[in-house]
């Protein structure tokens, strides 16, 4: 079968073309500066903590990549890292936190127990704190490496790189909580939430 | 009121006969100046507390009447999953409770639950177990040193204490596998032997160590910031510390030399020649002297304790509690089913029921456990230092002022994870 | 056998019930009429001095027959003596004892806790809030043994919930102020409080 090849020919660039290259070009601008210089939120509660510390400190330095400047205070931050579990009581408190950061914000969940609740499947422990916020990254680990963190941090750079500001993604609005006062619809949650792995098998009975 | 206020309205010089700064006095009503008190709300997330501790402080104006801290902001029901593990399925749990010291959790769950099914655990394993808890102090003091000093605007210190912190942490790399979740020891032994490498390594690290604590000695202990702020801050009695049930560092700063590796000794600890360390006003200085002194006293530990380590086998022999080596578990019958016993059914304790007390970084760490005779215990109860530690702030910090206790929240040494569990 | 025991028989005489040895811990039971008294009596009394309060616990056993305990670990620091001390009460009954707060200080949180986690009442103590749950947590006392590990109620209505309270809450500065001279309160304030009625979400079950 043969090929037929249309061609056609344009005077000049259309404009559209030239919008586009120069959303192009603002996107990269803006995207650049946003991902690398980043201000992390650290929320740190338990063990990952110390490890988020470490990626703080000397050797691990994530200074290198934009964290120069850690925001202790949420209105000034750009990313929450939610680094350590998660217990029905912080509940309400991390959600004001995310409420408090002004657009564009970012989530990573740094370790099993905030993305899944880890270990913790009890009565005390939220089951992923995406039931409560949005997240970007997941870092997986118990506590995850400096270095599974900072790749986790690599990964949203890449995220934030591939945004764009012209078309609207719903993510860039605000997310306020339904009026059942929950994220997801239950059902969802309790999807979420179910066990896996290890924690179905928790009897008291040996 | 501030000194300043008490100076003017008591027509004092605002020091007492000895030279040191007076306690504003409660209940001395304000002059005219407006007395209503104030309430503010420190935390659960506040780089300054430690964690997601919650304090709710009733303010006269800048000096602390009543602290109220909140707590439960990191409860995640360690003791009620505890009745849903084995007993060697505990262990990754403690790490996780006081995740600034978790060999040394290890160690005092294993002691606990091996004197619940009455093991008697190697020579070697003993020295290894000393070996987990020490290094598990020096880490944990750095950690607490790092994050005070920080707490009262010394950033150095904080970098060159998660230094030698990263090193330890190479070392407990080298024998778990883990940085942080170490999940060390097992009931009648341990994980794992340590490797090769680790006994020279460990041997580097005791020689080196004694000159990053001389720095930050240099750096700290006559630093007229650092002595203004600590001196004289946060005062505890010994008859007060120990009313309050405090205990390590908290109760020996108070003057109580009372430390559990001497006074219930564990693992041979009094065959060690190592010195108590007690200070002598009670206030945060010296709670910070202390737990430098520990650290070198630690270090001391080390090597002696890397001189005696004997060879030997690091588990018991009995192969109905540890796990045959995995290659024998494959090729022999019988081996393979101990395995499928200990894994399936786990190792059943008898009826009974066992305290054990350890001298963790943080106070004495105690493991209550309570059992059926089934091989899940009925209760795993944490005697949590810092738990009761905390409970005796809101007395050290009346009167004070609200930038004393950020110093004096600081000087608790407290780790969420074990006040809330 | 810890000597403390035949001191406190032949000072309290049916007050102390059975004593028994378990893993080289000795245990007393004391009838919990007399708890405050034998407690200042072992404190108080020179030849046993036990001036240090380890812990305050408390035990359910899975057999549902057997008494609820309270645990007290005493310590003597200059005598280096241990004692463990127990209290039986009845799950289905009236969990209440008295609170060894007046002796010791440091029972003060610990008790709480042990009212948080087994709804145990310990009277006389100046403030039995609930300590690591929340205030108008509604699910129960989470270390009971026949509450389910994770909880009673969905995971939707447990985040829902969660998500309601309040999270500045605390007490207002009246009830703070009060929490001193807790014992001379009105008996429907203090019930009030042990409730935690304030700030309770009115569709809560
Ligand atoms: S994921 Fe592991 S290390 Fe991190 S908070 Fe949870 S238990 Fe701790």
């Amino acid at each position: 079968m043969k090929h037929v090849i249309e061609t056609k020919t344009v005077s000049g660039q259309s404009p559209n073309y030239l919008l586009a290259k120069f959303q192009d070009l603002v996107d990269w601008a803006v995207n650049s500066s946003r991902a690398n210089s980043l201000w992390p939120m650290p929320f740190g509660t338990a063990c990952c903590a110390i490890e988020f510390m470490a990626t703080a400190a000397s050797r691990y330095d994530f200074a290198r990549f934009g964290m120069e400047r850690q925001a202790f205070s949420p209105r000034q931050a750009d990313v929450l890292i939610c680094a350590g579990r998660l217990p029905f009581k912080l509940a309400p408190v991390i959600r004001r936190i995310y409420d408090q950061m002004p657009q564009p914000k970012w989530v990573i969940s740094m370790g099993a127990c905030a993305s899944t609740g880890g270990i913790f499947d009890n009565y005390a422990m939220v089951q992923g704190i995406d039931t409560i916020v949005p997240v970007d990254v997941y870092v997986p680990g118990c506590p995850p490496r400096p270095e599974g963190l900072l790749y986790g941090v690599l990964l949203l750079h890449k995220k934030i790189k591939g945004e764009s500001l012209f078309d609207h993604v719903p993510r860039r609005e605000e997310q306020p909580l339904d009026d059942r006062g929950l994220r997801l619809p239950p059902g969802e949650i309790d999807e979420i939430s179910e066990p896996f792995g290890n924690s179905v098998h928790q009897f008291r009975s040996a | 009121m501030s000194k300043r206020t008490v100076e003017l309205e008591l027509a004092t010089p605002g020091v007492d006969a000895r030279g040191e700064p007076l306690r504003v006095p409660l209940g001395v009503a304000e002059p005219d100046l407006g007395t209503e008190h104030m309430l503010i709300n420190i935390g659960p997330q506040h780089p300054a507390t430690h964690g997601v501790l919650r304090l709710v402080v009733e303010l006269d104006g800048e000096t602390v009447v009543r602290v109220i801290p909140h707590l439960g902001y990191l409860h995640s029901g360690f003791e009620k999953l505890g009745e849903y593990r084995h007993y060697n399925q505990i262990i990754p749990l403690t790490d996780r409770t006081d995740y600034l010291s978790p060999m040394a959790n290890n160690v005092g769950f294993a002691l606990a639950a091996e004197k619940l099914m009455g093991i008697t655990i190697t020579p070697r394993c003993t020295v290894l177990r000393v070996i987990a808890c020490e290094m598990s102090r020096i880490i944990s003091h750095m950690v607490w040193l790092g994050t005070t000093s920080i707490d009262l605007g010394a950033f150095t210190p904080f970098l060159w204490a998660f230094q030698e912190r990263e090193r330890i942490y190479n070392l407990q790399e080298m024998w778990t596998g883990a940085r942080l979740t170490t999940s060390v020891t097992r009931v009648g032994g341990m994980m794992a032997d340590v490797p090769d490498d680790f006994v020279a390594g460990l041997r580097h690290f005791t020689r080196t160590f004694p000159k990053t604590l001389s720095e930050i000695d240099r750096v700290l202990t006559r630093n007229a910031v650092w002595v203004g702020r600590t001196q004289g801050v946060g005062v505890l009695t010994a008859a007060e510390a120990i009313n309050h049930s405090l205990s390590g560092p908290m109760l020996r700063a108070s003057g109580v030399a009372y430390d559990v590796r001497k006074d219930k000794p564990y693992l041979d600890y009094e065959t060690y020649d190592f010195d108590v360390v007690v200070g002598e006003h009670g206030d945060v200085y010296d709670r910070y002297l202390v737990r430098l002194e520990e650290c070198s006293q630690a270090n001391r530990i080390l090597q002696q304790a890397l001189d005696r380590l004997p060879d030997g086998p690091v588990n018991i022999a009995d192969p109905r509690v540890i796990l045959p080596p995995k290659s024998r578990a494959m090729n022999d019958m019988e081996a393979m089913i101990y395995h499928f016993k200990q894994v399936m059914e786990g190792v059943k304790a008898p009826v009974g029921e066992a305290y054990v007390g350890i001298e963790n970084p943080k106070g004495e760490l105690g493991t209550y456990l309570v059992s059926d005779g089934t091989a899940k215990p009925v209760r795993w109860r944490i005697r949590p230092p810092s738990f009761i530690n905390l409970s005796a702030l809101p007395r050290m910090a009346a009167g004070h002022l609200l930038s004393d206790l950020i110093a004096i929240n600081a000087s608790v040494d407290i780790v969420m994870g074990e006040v809330d569990r | 056998m810890n000597p403390s025991v035949d001191a406190l028989r032949a000072t309290f005489g049916t007050a102390i019930g059975r004593a028994l040895e378990s893993c080289g811990d000795t245990i007393v039971y004391v009838a919990r009429d007399a708890l405050l008294d034998v407690m200042a009596w072992l404190r108080d009394t020179p030849e046993q001095a036990y001036d240090y309060l380890v812990d305050v616990t408390a035990v359910e056993y899975r057999d549902r027959e057997r008494p609820l305990e309270v645990v007290y670990g005493l310590r003597s620091l200059a005598r280096r003596a241990d004692l463990r001390v127990k209290v039986e009460l009845d799950p289905q009954g009236d969990l209440t004892v008295n609170s060894v707060v007046p002796v010791w200080r440091g029972a003060d949180w610990l008790e709480r806790e042990a009212y948080d986690m087994f709804g145990i009442t310990f009277q006389g103590h100046p403030d039995l809030r609930r300590i690591l749950m929340w205030e108008t947590y509604t699910e129960g006392f989470p270390l009971r043994k026949d509450f389910p590990l994770r909880g009673r109620f969905s995971r939707a209505e447990q985040v829902r919930q969660a998500l309601a309270a309040h999270p500045e809450a605390h007490y207002s500065m009246e009830e703070l102020s009060i929490a001193e001279a807790y014992e001379e309160l009105p008996a429907d304030m203090k019930e009030r409080l042990r409730r935690g009625e304030h700030g309770k979400l009115p569709d809560s079950e």
